[in-house]
């Protein structure tokens, strides 16, 4: 099911040349954004709970998610050379896999290792809130590398259409319509984030179990179904 | 074989024997239309392309979703404001890409990276340098396309808005200005935000990671600002809050019109820029859209060849 060499060209194509530094822009970022509060408002529990929450959940998780989930597959279908890779004696849903577990990782990495860090420099894991956002991450790497990896194989927009979802649907919608929130993979996170942390701090909308149910049914739907659209892929030309 | 050459019969200078043939073509005697002419046609090209026009069905659906999402707002509140008839509009015309801030970074995320980016990709650069247009005529028309772009899907909801509060009979005059100073706060948001989707989709030849970066430094750059804000309000140490606003571009132009233009502030405590730091503002403004200015045109001194 894991072929290194696709995993080693997914790689290539996600991080090579000068695309490694640009996604790791962002989490420096995040870093540089605890120091000066830290500095600025010193160890508060509350403060280092909004900004993991508000910022490094709700902003950067979903945008390298972005990034990488759609980034593993969207360009080599845009400009055609998939069918290099897809005329090889793979099957198509070890293709998918590999390229899912590539962008996993490397959304994990970019997004939720400072999440970490940053923790550890808000608060120093007081009341486990940096271990209980990591957690949080890392569920939801899993998930939005799964659902963006099918956006980048159904639409040729994938990256729109993912922040569409990331920042209208979770952010906007989701802090006027209730119901939106069940259906957050950011809501989902937190419900298990809560399970960790257990205080007040870290809150969700949504009880673990259907969390985590959903979490699974979305996770591997989407790679089912991102194996079945490759399966019957065709190449559209450039609009 | 090689077939013998008949010799030249009469005794010709050897410059002679190489000439080419006239067999017939018409020159060309029209107007010559000029650098001027194609740096517009460049700029109508452009801007109807930022909305999808002369393009297939499928690219008009976003840039005209977005513009639909933009105006929708804007017709129920001057439906709520005629239907009640209140004695003002619920929200501010410099207020109102505030609030919208979403959509707008969606558009220029979408559209900058298609003005700029499907060039460099299929090389279609140089082509446009084969014409009489120049690196500077390039990038001016490519800037004023979004820049214009942009405007039109800014002002649209504010001339709705308008609209609706002289329909409802609200104060003319006070209407009015509140108009002309959203115009210009929408505006300066259009340039600045054109400038920077420009920059960073012009070094990407992929337009889908030119979409994630653009979109990236506008929400990251403003969650980031908004957080420090915030975390500086509860501190109560209220002078730094409006230096921190100096760094991203939606609280830029939030700090240039609480400042200038008559619009009260979205930031923490409502606590906005003095006159002083207003000034500030203003050049950061201008010097960032001077600096998007002068990053293109070195971008593109050397593209392609």
């Amino acid at each position: 099911m894991y072929d290194p060499t696709v995993a080693r060209l997914t790689y290539r194509a996600l991080l090579g040349r000068r695309r490694a530094l640009i996604l790791g822009a962002l989490p420096l970022l995040l870093i540089a954004i605890s120091v000066v509060v830290r500095g600025l408002a010193g160890a508060d529990d509350q403060t280092a709970s909004d900004l993991l929450g508000g910022l490094a959940l709700a902003t950067m998780v979903p945008i390298i998610g972005v990034i990488a989930g759609t980034g593993a597959i969207g360009p080599e279908i845009d400009d055609g050379s998939v069918v290099y890779l897809l005329s090889k004696p793979l099957k198509r849903p070890t293709i998918i896999f590999t390229k899912l577990i590539v962008a996993i990782a490397v959304t994990m990495v970019f997004s939720a290792l400072p999440t970490l860090v940053a923790g550890f420099i808000l608060n120093g894991n007081g009341q486990q809130i940096a271990v209980a956002y990591t957690v949080a991450a890392l569920v939801s790497s899993i998930a939005y590398a799964a659902l963006f990896l099918l956006l980048g194989t159904v639409s040729r927009h994938a990256v729109v259409f993912g922040l569409v979802y990331a920042l209208v649907w979770e952010a906007l919608f989701g802090s006027l319509v209730s119901g939106a929130r069940t259906l957050s993979v950011q809501q989902w996170s937190l419900a298990v984030a809560h399970k960790v942390a257990g205080g007040d701090l870290v809150t969700s909308d949504v009880s673990l179990p259907t969390a985590t149910v959903l979490l699974i049914v979305v996770t591997v739907l989407a790679t089912w179904y991102a194996g079945q659209k490759l399966r019957s892929l065709t190449l559209a030309g450039e609009e | 074989m090689a077939v013998e050459q008949p010799v030249p019969t009469s005794a010709a200078t050897p410059g002679d024997q190489t000439r080419i043939h006239n067999i017939g073509y018409r020159n060309y005697d029209g107007p010559r239309l000029g650098r001027s002419y194609a740096t517009r046609s460049l700029y109508s090209q452009s801007l109807r392309g930022a909305y999808g026009l002369g393009r297939s069905v499928k690219s008009k659906v976003l840039p005209m979703l977005l513009f639909v999402v933009m105006c929708v707002p804007a017709a129920i509140m001057v439906a709520v404001a005629v239907a009640t008839k209140a004695k003002d509009l619920p929200v501010d015309y410099t207020r109102y890409a505030i609030i919208m801030q979403a959509v707008i970074s969606l558009y220029v995320a979408s559209q900058a990276p298609q003005s700029v980016s499907r060039d460099l990709r299929f090389k279609t650069v140089p082509l446009y340098f084969s014409r009489p247009i120049e690196t500077a005529d390039y990038v001016r028309a490519k800037y004023a396309a979004l820049a214009s772009a942009m405007f039109v899907l800014t002002a649209a909801p504010l001339i709705v808005l308008y609209v609706g509060a002289l329909l409802a009979k609200l104060d003319f005059a006070d209407q009015t200005k509140g108009f002309a100073q959203g115009l210009v706060s929408v505006a300066l948001l259009s340039l600045l935000f054109a400038g920077i989707g420009l920059v960073i989709a012009s070094v990407t030849p992929r337009r889908g990671f030119g979409i994630a970066a653009v979109i990236a430094v506008l929400t990251i750059s403003y969650g980031a600002v908004s957080t420090l804000q915030a975390i500086a309000d509860a501190q109560n140490s209220t002078g730094a809050i409006p230096w921190i606003g100096l760094f991203s571009p939606v609280t830029l132009i939030d700090g240039v019109q609480s400042a200038f233009l008559g619009a009260s502030s979205a930031f923490p405590g409502a606590v906005g820029p003095t006159n002083g730091e207003g000034v500030v503002y203003v050049l950061v403004v201008l010097g960032l859209i001077a600096a998007c200015y002068g990053l293109l045109m070195r971008r593109y001194q050397k593209v392609g060849l």
